[in-house]
């Protein structure tokens, strides 16, 4: 068990130092031009979606990084697919140039015959970037492992929970009997599935932005708010779908008001059907995209006080956010199905 | 402001689509050949465990109400035994009894026969030993008579004293 913990630790170190030497050359490149660290321009550009997932920059300036596929739909130009490297270093292709300023920043916009950018005729942006990636390595991740476990299941019947069934059956026990039960009763097995790949993908999601070694980990997928809304969607769709009589009565003629309140409560029901996967979608991005901006600060204040005597106190720092952004990772998982859930139940659930 | 004109809070159409997607597949793939086979291994073995406890405690159930049947049966078969040896104890007394107030019937009969036996041979006797005593006065007399003749008025009076004395009479 000590060795164990000390391998961790080391890892841990190991990890947090190839990062910060990695960032370190990146910080370089980034304070030449004015002299000065610019932190918050760093921890966004981290923070935020890309084209391309940058990995490290050498001493000579130049990126290393993987170029994802852009893919772009455009009335005139109609759909074209090409790798994000022809976008780099502000290169333009096919009319199409990566923003590097102002509001559009970071977004391709289109170029007008005469090299201007036209800011009202943005092409729809289907492109496989960061986010999208990780978050395809993470549902790769979770399909392999769950088909596997299902394929255990198979295999050996009715029998004690063995290898990685021992694993993940607990989680898989406890989303059902502490999340999906307590709340929906008796008509859980029908959400069982919706709420078990929520907390999957939340979770799986979650663990690996923790993990600093890209590619495929270390994206922020579910600190993008992208995602979170197709969640939340999706927690918001299954609610009003499995709404029973009793749930739209109390949404539009709620028993008990009188009749000269209901132009009042029927417009705050509705705005609650709303405000609720609003806030799961919120509560989700800001708890992760927080996690990533507070370790990124912690690192970022070695290089803001430049010395490197901060640097044992910035990675003590950040191997304690990293614990507690674990505990985040689960936690997050968990709220977000248990809402869910609760959500769902308050459409269900029978007349009292 | 600053950070609602960023893209890092305007959900971008692009990641919508590709997490719509992506979540999409990811649902429907684990729902049809992960969640089902796993939920329902889980259920089934949940059911069994259920079904073998519930199986245990009614065999446990039977086997004190079997363990109580046997003990009542144990205990009625030893009333029985104690009835029956009870009745036997009691056959054998009144045989005892029985036997032995006849046999007490018998013996008193046997005495009192014995009795009136010994009665009738002391009676013979008795006469005999008149008869005989009789025989040796008149011996003794005829032969006191023979010697001391003289003397009659003596002798007849001795004679009578004799029989006096020896009073046959009682019986």
């Amino acid at each position: 068990m000590k060795t164990r913990i000390l391998i961790s630790f080391f890892l841990f170190f190991l990890i947090a130092g190839t990062t910060i030497s990695s960032f370190g050359q990146e910080v370089k490149e980034k304070t030449e031009p004015e002299g000065k660290f610019d932190a918050s321009t760093f921890i966004l550009e981290h923070i935020a979606d890309s084209h391309e997932w940058h990995i490290l920059t050498k001493k000579n300036g130049e990126n290393v990084a993987i170029y994802l596929p852009v893919i772009l739909y455009s009335k005139e130009k109609g759909l074209d697919i090409f790798s994000s490297k022809k976008l780099a270093d502000g290169n333009e292709y096919k009319g199409y140039k990566l923003e590097e300023e102002g509001d559009l920043q970071g977004k391709i916009v289109s170029v007008n015959k005469e090299g201007t950018v036209d800011e009202k005729n943005l092409p729809l942006d289907l492109s496989m970037t960061k986010a999208v990636i990780g978050m395809l390595s993470a549902a790769i991740i979770g399909l392999l492992l769950f088909l596997s476990l299902a394929r255990s299941y198979r295999k050996s019947g009715i029998s004690y929970p063995k290898g990685i069934q021992s694993f993940l059956e607990p989680v898989i026990l406890f989303v059902r009997d502490d999340i999906a039960i307590p709340n929906l009763g008796h008509k859980y097995e029908k959400y069982m599935p919706y709420l078990l790949t929520a907390f999957f993908f939340i979770l799986i999601n979650n663990l690996m932005g923790l993990i600093p070694i890209p590619p495929p980990f270390g994206a922020n997928v579910t600190g993008n708010i992208a995602v979170t809304f197709v969640l939340a969607t999706c927690t918001f769709f299954i609610t009003q779908f499995s709404g029973n009589k009793t749930y739209w009565k109390h949404i539009f003629a709620a028993p008990g008001v009188p009749f000269w309140l209901l132009p009042i409560m029927i417009p705050v029901e509705i705005i609650g059907l709303f405000s609720k996967p609003f806030a799961l979608m919120i509560r989700l991005f800001a708890n992760i995209t927080a996690g990533h901006i507070i370790v990124l600060s912690l690192i970022c204040l070695i290089f803001i006080f430049d010395s490197l005597s901060v640097a044992p106190v910035s990675i003590f720092f950040v191997i304690f956010m990293d614990f507690l952004e674990l505990l985040v990772a689960f936690l997050q998982a968990y709220i977000f199905t248990l809402l869910s859930a609760l959500f769902i139940s308050m459409a269900v659930q029978e007349n009292h | 402001m600053i950070l609602l004109e960023n893209s890092l809070v305007s959900p971008g159409v692009g990641t919508i689509f590709w997490s719509a997607l992506i979540f999409g597949l990811f649902l429907l793939i684990l729902s049809k050949f992960a969640w089902k086979p796993i939920l329902s291994a889980v259920k089934a073995r949940d059911e069994m465990i259920k079904g073998s406890l519930e199986s245990a405690a009614k065999a446990r159930e039977e086997m004190l109400k079997l363990q109580s049947d046997n003990e009542a049966i144990l205990r009625k078969a030893r009333e029985e035994r104690e009835n029956i040896l009870k009745e036997a104890r009691e056959v054998r007394d009144k045989l005892i009894s029985e036997a032995k107030g006849k046999a007490t019937v018998e013996a008193e009969k046997l005495i009192e026969k014995a009795r009136a036996g010994i009665e009738n041979e002391k009676l013979k006797a008795l006469s005999e030993i008149h008869e005989q005593v009789a025989t040796l006065s008149v011996d003794i007399a005829s032969k006191l008579l023979g010697e001391k003749l003289k003397q009659t008025g003596e002798q007849a009076k001795l004679i009578d004293n004799y029989l006096k004395e020896i009073d046959f009479t009682k019986n």
